[in-house]
């Protein structure tokens, strides 16, 4: 599905990365490991198509995704550092802003939702008022409902509690079956077994 | 998962969402309009209260005023968005990013535009503008000040990625606003002395239809740029 | 357009094309420089009304056109990268600006020393002085943008996008401040007679303007060359050119 075809990213004149060759098929999950500065959030943003690759192409479904993004960016789902939560609403408002820019339907059972992943009481106060964890559970309540094919997420398990992680990755492995791709940086190792994982690993260059 | 595609849902979810936290910072809103007031107040202390004097700087004092406060929201506009990353879920959502930054704008004139147009009548009292001018000056802040969102928004999103952008994009900004001011103080100036100013009203016309279609495109390259 | 530009997108071909055409625009702003000159303020005879003193046009004039003139080219440059995504005129837009601002500021200086024994003062507010200063507020606004980014990726693209937006606003500028001008000062003096210049005047004028021009071809060229190298320091054939001195 997604192809990374020779990319090369070079920032403030030092090469983060060459000629990067690799693909991620429908079921696989790949994670992004390496020392900090290697490059793997400027990679992440590279494949979710908010910055150019210096040189080389990232395909999807045989494509380029710079020459119909807005196709791209209907199967893709990012998650990234800022998580796109904003603090003075409230986690009910922020779910009900998202669904209605990515075009969801917004009469969803958000509520049980936000039980589930253990916000009880909490979905009507600023999003401000909540810890760390919280908020970034907030923000990862989207991959519960979202039907993007690929999920580009960046350090998602920041701040999580362990039944947080082993949650997460519960839902990962749903989404693998259900055909999709999965592409994460996470300096935690994942605690549970999926069948076709790969790693890449980005040396930091000097 | 249903997937429905509505321009208008994305549109109002958009410019909803920026109306409403800024009800929530009652701030955004008053200050602005206390600024500009202030800045009103300031002109009479300066040159002298005589009335004639006044009414005859009234056009320039207000809309030179009204320039420097809507760019006092314009840093603000896509600030927030840009630093807690809803800016790349606008970028990654399925819509035409100039939908979502019409929405944004639009939003920013109801913010700051439209309370100082409501607000015209107690302005004229203070400079001693007539009837007539009155008239004149709502109608040319009614077409003036979106095209100052829309402008200032390209100036906005160019210095949204930078540390220190606000200084920055009033330098960016100021000569765009520069065919605005001139036509608007010259309606205003036009009606004082009962003549037709309709020409002028055409002309901001324009260049606000020219600004609705020209701007989000500017706008999203802009936005892009900062994000990249 | 593409066919043509294509070979170009590499850096190390813009170079060797900046190189090669180095010399030709070199060449004619030398010579018509020498001879613009010496025939404007030398030869060509004084005007009945201004004395010598308007001999300043030779440099005023072509500075004031090649001001809008480079602002015009950089914003085709900025066009150019942004729809083609060509590094290199990003580059051009960027070496452009500052050879436009200087370009500007030498028309507002002679335009006002001119301004001292005709209107008895430095500044006033006429429609081109005007327009010009605004102009070089746009320039300025280019440059600072370009400067204030890090990443100068990001810096060409934001500052071709403001050159595309000031282009489209400068003949809105243009208009409404020479409308501006028209309404509050009625008819004042105006440089420019609508009556033609005698041809006597007009030639040095003309070979003055190729000169300026060439000269604002060959600055751009030569900063061209420079950014050029500096973006791709790191490239095997910038390191071979090093070498060979």
């Amino acid at each position: 599905m997604l192809h990374i075809k020779s990319v090369t990213c070079i920032k403030q004149d030092r090469c983060l990365f060459a000629d990067l060759n690799f693909r991620l098929k429908s079921g696989q999950i790949m994670q992004l490991a390496g020392p900090n500065g290697a490059g793997k959030t400027s990679l992440l943003r590279i494949i979710a198509g908010f910055s150019a690759p210096d040189e080389g192409q990232v395909m999807w479904q045989g494509e380029s995704i710079a020459k119909n993004y807005d196709e791209f960016a209907r199967e893709l789902l990012f998650i990234g550092h800022k998580t796109g939560v904003n603090n003075q609403l409230s986690a009910i408002e922020n779910l009900r802003f998202w669904l209605q820019i990515q075009g969801y339907d917004t009469d969803q059972e958000l509520y049980s939702l936000l039980a589930k992943i253990g916000l009880v009481g909490l979905e009507d106060v600023p999003v401000r008022t909540l810890s760390a964890g919280q908020q970034r559970r907030v923000a990862l309540i989207r991959l519960w409902l979202n039907d993007a094919k690929l999920w580009v997420l960046d350090e998602p398990f920041t701040a999580l509690d362990k039944a947080g992680v082993a949650f997460l990755q519960q839902r990962f492995l749903t989404h693998l079956e259900q055909g999709g791709a999965i592409l994460l940086t996470t300096h935690q190792d994942l605690t549970t077994h999926f069948a076709h994982l790969q790693t890449v690993t980005l040396e930091y260059r000097h | 998962m249903l997937r429905q595609h509505s321009y208008w849902q994305l549109f109002s979810a958009v410019c909803k969402k920026d109306v409403q936290l800024a009800f929530r910072q009652r701030a955004e809103i008053v200050n602005p309009i206390l600024f500009f007031l202030i800045v009103i107040t300031l002109f009479p202390l300066a040159i002298g209260p005589e009335p004639g004097l006044l009414a005859r700087m009234a056009p320039g004092i207000i809309w030179v005023a009204a320039l420097l406060s809507t760019m006092l929201g314009l840093d603000k506009l896509f600030r927030d968005d840009f630093n807690d990353g809803s800016l790349e879920q606008l970028i990654a959502s399925s819509y035409p990013l100039p939908l979502t930054v019409l929405g944004k704008v639009v939003a920013h004139w109801l913010i700051t535009g439209l309370p100082l147009v409501l607000m015209t009548p107690l302005f004229a009292l203070l400079l001693n503008l007539d009837s007539q001018a009155l008239v004149a000056t709502v109608l040319t802040l009614l077409l003036g000040t979106p095209l100052l969102s829309f402008i200032g928004a390209i100036g906005a999103g160019l210095t949204v990625g930078l540390q220190k952008g606000g200084i920055l994009m009033s330098l960016l900004v100021l000569p765009l606003y520069i065919p605005v001011l001139i036509f608007a103080t010259s309606a205003i100036d036009t009606s004082t002395m009962s003549l037709d100013y309709s020409g002028q009203l055409a002309i901001l016309g324009a260049m606000l239809v020219i600004a609705i279609i020209s701007a989000p495109i500017a706008i999203s390259s802009a936005l892009k740029v900062s994000v990249s | 357009m593409w066919k043509w530009l294509h070979p170009y997108a590499k850096a190390d071909r813009a170079y060797q094309l900046c190189n090669t055409l180095l010399p030709y625009f070199a060449v004619i702003t030398v010579v018509c420089m020498l001879v613009g000159w010496v025939w404007g303020l030398a030869y060509a005879p004084a005007d009945y009304q201004q004395k010598d003193s308007y001999r300043i046009i030779f440099i005023h004039v072509p500075s004031a056109i090649l001001s809008m003139g480079a602002y015009s080219s950089m914003a085709i440059a900025a066009v150019i990268a942004l729809v083609w995504q060509l590094r290199n005129a990003e580059l051009a837009v960027i070496a452009i600006a500052p050879v436009g601002a200087c370009v500007t500021a030498i028309a507002l200086i002679t335009g006002a020393a001119w301004g001292k024994p005709m209107w008895g003062a430095w500044w006033v507010w006429d429609a081109r002085l005007t327009s010009e200063l605004i102009l070089l507020f746009l320039y300025l606004g280019v440059l600072s943008l370009y400067h204030a980014f890090e990443d100068k990726k990001a810096a060409g693209r934001a500052a071709s996008i403001l050159a595309i937006v000031g282009v489209i606003n400068l003949p809105i500028i243009h208009f409404s401040v020479e409308w501006w001008n028209t309404l509050h000062q009625g008819a004042t003096i105006t440089k420019f007679d609508t009556k033609a210049i005698d041809s006597s005047m007009f030639w040095p004028l003309m070979v003055n303007i190729v000169a300026f021009a060439g000269f604002v071809g060959t600055v751009t060229l030569m900063r061209l060359k420079n950014e050029i190298l500096q973006r791709e320091k790191h490239r095997p054939w910038v390191r071979q050119l090093l070498n060979r001195g």
